[in-house]
């Protein structure tokens, strides 16, 4: 590509689309058809009628190819907006993820007061297992589940990442005559 | 959302879904569809037979069905339709939907599909279609609820049709097709979609910023595309207002032909890998560029670091993707080509920066110069045919005809030498496959064309092994008593393919000899058609006044040099000022790299 020397910077991309078949396939098939990268990748109908869902995605690439995945994403048909949230100023990014951890002894003592310390909750225990629900950026559950390692992780299960502007702003779609 | 009166749902339900879907076609204007039948769409194919709006032209390949209605719609600037069964008939149209994608014509495309309670149980002749076709077509519907129906089918040509056009495909179970479904009429055009809106009024901001560049430009080049062509004619008569009042030197894409009329004096040939020496240095000498809905193509740019060095770039598309996609570009402009050029006019007349006249004067001194090197000449010699001298005489001979004249062609040489040597006055004259590079396009292109503009003359251009991949259409021409013209450059090598071979692989012919070939006179009697041939050159002219003359289709097997290149040529991965002009010059591309040689 020309001119495109520049760094690669990571970008988190929320993408308001018709709840509608196919959809996803749509966003997926672009970013596997046209090389770009997925890190991560959320939906959910957002609206009170289902009609709208939110895509997360968060990618990364030189500021050319970043701009070239808003561009693209943005002239799929059921697609009502994309924002990039990385430029839209000062955005919470939140994961939520369900982390299983086996042992025994010590092991179940220390276990516990790392989750306290990282804020987990304890959702599930038997008696050689715990599973801890946390929230947060990425990096805070990678930590984690590092430290719960040698304690004994047995499973994880991520969300990926969700993001919202903060402050009032919002982001909606254009009034529709439905 | 939908245009139903709250009548409708009390009311009896009298039409099937097929029928529903030939109403939503003719109040789309359509007139004339092409396809194939199979099991899944016969309840389309018994709606038709009971109506007489629609036309059905039935071709001998699904493929085939698509680049006819590609043809028809890029020479009349409407939407072209098709419609085939589901299974193979699906994925055989899935080649000419990726075409039509890749050079931006309006189609929509109906594909049979198995009723809904079978999708997913791997039935007969089931597909799935509209995975198979996603990344082929602008937009794809699979239609699951009856009352969807005629909502889908407005929504498809208005896909189609707006923004950078494209095809759409709509797949209909055979259970949808057969239940009473409601017809509702098309929203009105004030009412937008809900997600898709395309962006075609330019902002004037822009307009204002891209004007005062050219203003002070001393070198310009504008550089126009098919967008100008899809724009409608209006854009390309804008194209030739805008260039007369800047005086700027304008060249066009292979796609961009006949946007601007090649007998212009300000015209300077095709551009890019096998344009004209003085398009390219243009290109690469230029201090403005103004790019007019083309895409800044690889086939174009040559070495992308190489390219227009100096330029500002200002670069005007209907599809924001585009910008910035390749070529970073200095004054964006997101709109419709006619809308942006209309406006582009207004402000060069009401800025009152005069223009640089004396530069623009010493510009063109130095473009005199660059097309002194007449790079197309070549030397008719002897018996046998050249095959640039071929396209030439068959431009010529047309040209005294004064016929209204369509020209497809096929993909390889051939098609090189008629973009370069058959001149468009005119757009929607030339149909060609630019960007997926569609070998067997032409024939059934030119079919569509001809259904269009049943008494103009319509060409293939063709070479010997491109016209094998979709001869079965003589069929369909003879049926519909459609007189195309192919025109076959017979040099027994698959051209284009030798050519790199000789140049980039030692001259090691792997394969590309067209062994076997079929008789193409006896081929053309045999369907009925007419066959013709000329071996030397003083069969050459008679051979396509008779063509011309001939109200039926006919096959003109030209035998030509078998060993000629097409140039001028930018090798691949080299810059527009690294271009080879000719024969002897050859050496030029011992210095490809392999960072050259990887690039197709």
């Amino acid at each position: 590509m020309a001119d495109d020397s520049g760094q690669f910077r990571s970008a988190t991309i929320a993408v308001l689309v018709e709840n509608e078949a196919g959809v996803l396939a749509r966003v997926i098939g672009l970013f596997s058809g046209r090389g770009y990268n997925i890190e991560s990748l959320t939906v959910a109908p957002v609206d009170e009628d289902r009609r709208l869902s939110r895509i997360t995605v968060v990618t990364s690439g030189t500021e050319m190819v970043i701009e070239q995945i808003k561009a693209q994403l943005d002239r799929l048909v059921p697609v009502h907006k994309v924002s990039d949230l990385s430029l839209a100023g000062p955005h919470l990014v939140r994961e939520l993820a369900l982390i299983k951890v086996v042992g025994s002894g010590d092991h179940r003592v220390e276990a516990l007061r790392l989750a306290d310390a990282f804020r987990a909750r304890v959702v599930d225990a038997t008696t050689e297992s715990f599973v801890f629900e946390m929230t947060g950026n990425a990096e805070k559950i990678d930590a984690f589940c590092a430290l719960m390692r040698p304690i004994g992780l047995a499973e994880v299960s991520r969300t990926g990442a969700v993001a919202i502007v903060r402050g009032s702003s919002a982001l909606t779609v254009q009034s529709h005559n439905g | 959302m939908s245009a139903t009166s709250p009548h409708a749902a009390t009311q009896p339900l009298t039409m099937s879904g097929a029928e529903v879907v030939l109403r939503a076609l003719k109040d789309q204007g359509v007139e004339v569809i092409f396809g194939y039948p199979g099991g899944a769409v016969l309840p389309i194919y018994d709606a038709i037979f009971q109506q007489n709006a629609i036309r059905h032209i039935l071709v001998r390949h699904e493929q085939a069905a698509v680049h006819a209605a590609e043809g028809y719609a890029r020479s009349t600037g409407k939407v072209g339709c098709v419609l085939v069964t589901s299974g193979p008939g699906a994925t055989n149209a899935v080649t000419g939907l990726l075409d039509a994608l890749m050079d931006s014509i309006p189609l929509v495309c109906l594909t049979g599909q198995v009723p809904t309670h079978l999708i997913g149980n791997d039935a007969f002749q089931e597909a799935d279609t509209t995975g198979i076709t996603r990344p082929a077509t602008k937009h794809n519907y699979l239609v699951k609820r009856s009352e969807d129906v005629a909502r889908v089918v407005h929504e498809a040509f208005h896909v189609a049709r707006s923004g950078r056009p494209g095809p759409v495909v709509i797949d209909l179970p055979k259970d949808i097709l057969i239940n009473k479904a409601p017809y509702v009429e098309a929203p009105p055009a004030t009412q937008p979609h809900r997600s898709y809106r395309p962006v075609t009024t330019p902002d004037m901001a822009q307009i204002r910023k891209a004007v005062a560049l050219m203003k002070q430009a001393e070198r310009p080049v504008i550089y126009a595309g098919g967008g100008v062509i899809n724009s409608g004619p209006e854009a390309s008569r804008l194209l030739g207002d805008f260039a007369r009042l800047t005086g700027f030197p304008v060249t066009n894409t292979l796609m961009g032909l006949g946007a601007f009329p090649s007998q212009d004096p300000q015209f300077l040939g095709m551009l890019g890998m096998h344009g004209t020496y003085e398009a390219n240095l243009v290109m690469h000498g230029c201090d403005v560029m103004l790019n007019m809905g083309a895409r800044f193509d690889d086939r174009v740019t040559g070495k992308l670091s190489h390219f227009a060095p100096t330029a500002k770039k200002i670069h005007a598309d209907i599809d924001p993707s585009s910008i910035n996609k390749n070529v970073k570009v200095d004054v964006p402009i997101v709109g419709d080509a006619g809308q942006i050029l209309a406006a582009m006019i207004q402000v060069w007349k009401e800025d009152s920066q005069p223009p640089m006249r004396e530069a623009l004067s010493a510009w063109w001194r130095q473009i005199d110069e660059w097309r002194g090197k007449n790079c197309l000449q070549y030397v008719q010699q002897g018996k046998i045919i050249k095959p640039q001298h071929a396209v030439k005489r068959l431009y010529e001979i047309t040209r005294e005809s004064g016929r209204e004249t369509f020209i497809t062609t096929e993909v390889g040489q051939h098609q090189m030498w008629a973009a370069q040597y058959f001149g468009f006055e005119k757009p929607n004259r030339w149909m060609t496959s630019g960007g997926l590079g569609t070998m067997g396009y032409g024939l059934p292109a030119a079919m569509g064309v001809q259904i269009a503009h049943p008494d103009a003359l319509v060409i293939d251009i063709a070479g010997e092994a491109s016209i094998l991949m979709n001869i079965q259409e003589m069929a369909t021409l003879c049926q519909y008593r459609l007189p195309v013209k192919v025109f076959i450059l017979n040099n027994e090598y698959m051209g284009m393919v030798r050519q790199w071979q000789e140049l980039l692989h030692g001259g090691r012919y792997s394969e590309s000899y067209s062994a076997a070939l079929p008789d193409f006179v006896k081929l053309a009697e045999s369907f009925h058609g007419v066959g013709l041939r000329a071996t030397e050159e003083s069969q050459l002219d008679d051979v396509i006044r008779e063509m011309l003359a001939t109200d039926r289709p006919v096959i003109a097997d030209i035998c030509v040099a078998k060993d000629e290149n097409c140039f001028p040529m930018i090798p691949s991965g080299a810059a527009h000022n690294e271009m080879i002009l000719g024969p002897g010059q050859e050496g030029g591309v011992a210095g490809v790299t392999d960072e050259g040689k990887v690039l197709v």
